[in-house]
């Protein structure tokens, strides 16, 4: 490897190149990828926190407008961290500009990181701007940069790695929407963003514990109010665990070549 | 066949079963000298497009073994990639980028840092006369434009071995004539070349060495010039100043009426077309212009693709004979 040159250098020119092409495609079309999730969050805002939520009063010890800030900025994070990866990859596919990928000398582990990345940066492009939403109508206030921060990351990392491991299984255009509808949503939407599970039966809450997504909504909980249903480490922990699952069997699909080499 | 750094590319017994259970490749020996400009030739489904893709890494082989200068693919991938570059048959560009940045992100893909991928995007762009076009959104090209950004994003990391994979479908003759140019300037320059090509005109004034494939196998691999020293004879259609009802016989010449003001004449090689001249005239008969029945090369591809195996020695004298209509098989 070292006769031509240090791999190093390039590793990292690769990674820059295909994260900036990310960043410049999800820029490109912000109106498709950034604003609706944008517009949704204001009308959850509106309807849940303002016209709602007054009735509602409080939940988890917070106003629930307050409380449901983390939930739905984990919300756009989500969503948009595997939308990004799961399009762009298997329109690269289905264009076959993968090609172009697969030809050169980038590993595997640099093409997934590149790519996570890129979906990272528009979950938290979203994220920060749903906050910005948020602060329109409460006020919001960070209890630990640190935790905010790590569970923002984090949670778009290990949603991006689902997002590569769906492009590579999909072979059409419906099939990048089937997981995001049938798992993505209830998934969030059971995951603790606008209850808390203490609200549930004793097995719901069981139930719910299986529920990856309940965990970060929790630890960002806490990073922003210092409230959370679950202990911050045990979040963390479980967190880090299905990123290293996804991370390494995203590295065999593409050892493999699967849906990507014949 | 032991590792030979001359070799630009060496091929042993390589097979591919696609999925499904189709043998594409059934056993590929091949050796590419360093420099050479090899054509690679067979007919549609033959399997180049297979061979090619396991080269670049686009497609995974069953078995066998690659070579790149040396370098085995399985144990130095990164240096067998960063050896070849590639232009596929297909376009696989992202249509919605503009021509410079497809340039550049390839060269970022290699590792190649900003300010040098820029020098050699404007370089490869201006030598493909592209570099106007640069700023144009890639489904704003023309099919011609497209095959010639396709060479320019295969060249940008300087390959050693340049495979293309019929670059010239579908590219008018002005182009293609220009493309010759610069892949015969860029081969001069030390870079080797496999083509393939549709186009038994091309292979033959491009390439030096060549490999027929048919049905996953090669069917043969060797010069050019050696190929075409296999053909015994020729065939040419004269146009002729006035009408001719009756042939005379000529020795060594085989006439055949098209109409009449049209004659094909088969020739063995011992022959002339100065000799067929003046056996014409002394009969009356004047050409206006003559033409090559079929390009040389085609008729052996023909028949080596038909058969499925080599070409066969032609019957002696069977040339001197008068008779009806040479047809392919009687070349055999
Ligand atoms: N992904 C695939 N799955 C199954 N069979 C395939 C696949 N790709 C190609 N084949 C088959 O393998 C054979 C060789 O195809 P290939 O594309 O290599 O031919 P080719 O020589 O490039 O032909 P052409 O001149 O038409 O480009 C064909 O019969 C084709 O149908
Ligand atoms: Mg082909």
């Amino acid at each position: 490897m070292s006769r031509y040159g240090l791999a190093w250098p390039r590793y990292w020119i690769c990674f820059q190149t295909i994260f900036v092409k990310e960043i410049l495609r999800f820029a490109r079309i912000w109106i498709q990828t950034i604003l609706p999730s944008v517009i949704t969050t204001t009308l959850y805002f509106v309807i849940f926190g303002r016209l709602i939520g007054d009735r509602i009063g409080s939940m988890g010890g917070l106003p629930y407008l307050d409380f449901i800030v983390p939930g739905l900025v984990l919300m756009g994070v989500i969503t948009n961290a595997y939308s990004n990866v799961v399009s762009s990859f298997y329109s690269s596919k289905f264009s076959r500009y993968i090609e172009e990928l697969l030809v050169s000398p980038a590993p595997n582990w640099v093409i997934l990181a590149g790519y996570v990345a890129g979906g990272v940066a528009r979950g938290l492009v979203v994220g920060i701007a749903v906050m910005v939403v948020a602060a329109c109508f409460t006020e919001i206030s960070i209890h630990s940069y640190s935790v905010t921060l790590l569970v923002f990351i984090l949670t778009a990392v290990l949603f991006a790695l689902g997002g590569f491991i769906n492009a590579i299984f999909a072979n059409s255009f419906d099939d990048i929407s089937i997981v995001p509808t049938f798992v993505l949503t209830p998934l969030t939407y059971l995951g603790g963003v606008f209850y808390s599970i203490e609200l549930l039966p004793e097995f719901w809450q069981g139930v719910s514990l299986a529920n990856p997504v309940l965990y970060m909504v929790n630890a960002f909980r806490y990073g922003l109010n210092g409230v959370s249903d679950i202990p911050i480490g045990i979040a963390f922990g479980i967190i880090s665990l299905f990123i290293l699952v996804l991370a390494a069997f995203s590295l065999v699909l593409l050892r493999r070549g699967v849906g990507i080499k014949h | 066949m032991s590792v030979n750094p001359m070799h630009a590319l060496e091929v042993e017994q390589l097979t591919k079963t696609y999925q499904g259970g189709f043998r594409a490749l059934k056993g590929i020996d091949l050796t590419v000298a360093e420099g050479d400009f090899f054509a690679l030739l067979g007919p549609n489904g033959a399997g180049k497009s297979t061979f090619i893709g396991i080269l670049a890494s686009l497609v995974n082989k069953t078995a066998g073994r690659v070579r790149v200068f040396g370098d085995d693919l399985d144990r130095e991938p990164e240096r067998v990639k960063s050896a070849i570059g590639l232009v596929p048959q297909e376009f696989n560009f992202n249509l919605f980028l503009p021509v410079e940045e497809v340039v550049l992100n390839q060269a970022g893909y290699y590792g190649i840092a900003r300010r040098e991928a820029k020098v050699r995007a404007r370089r490869y762009l201006k030598q493909l006369d592209l570099w106007d076009r640069r700023d144009s959104e890639m489904r704003k090209l023309s099919g011609g434009m497209k095959r010639r950004l396709m060479i320019a994003r295969a060249l940008v990391h300087e390959p050693r071995l340049l495979i293309l994979d019929e670059p010239t479908a579908g590219v008018d003759i002005e182009i293609r004539r220009s493309m010759w140019a610069f892949l015969r300037e860029l081969n001069a320059g030390g870079t080797t070349i496999i083509l393939t090509t549709h186009y038994l005109e091309e292979a033959e004034s491009l390439c030096r060495n060549i490999a027929i494939i048919n049905e996953g196998e090669v069917a043969e691999s060797t010069s050019i010039v050696r190929l075409l020293d296999r053909l015994h004879t020729e065939t040419f259609v004269l146009n002729l100043k006035g009408r001719v009802s009756e042939l005379p016989q000529l020795g060594g010449f085989v006439l055949q009426h098209l109409d009449d003001c049209t004659l094909e004449v088969e020739m063995s090689r011992e022959h002339t077309i100065n000799g067929l001249f003046q056996a014409l005239s002394r009969n009356g008969i004047e050409v206006i212009s003559l033409r090559n029945k079929q390009n040389r090369l085609e008729r052996l591809f023909l028949d080596m693709v038909d058969r499925g195996t080599q070409v066969a020695a032609p019957r002696p004298n069977s040339l001197t004979v008068p008779q009806p209509m040479i047809s392919r098989e009687d070349l055999a």
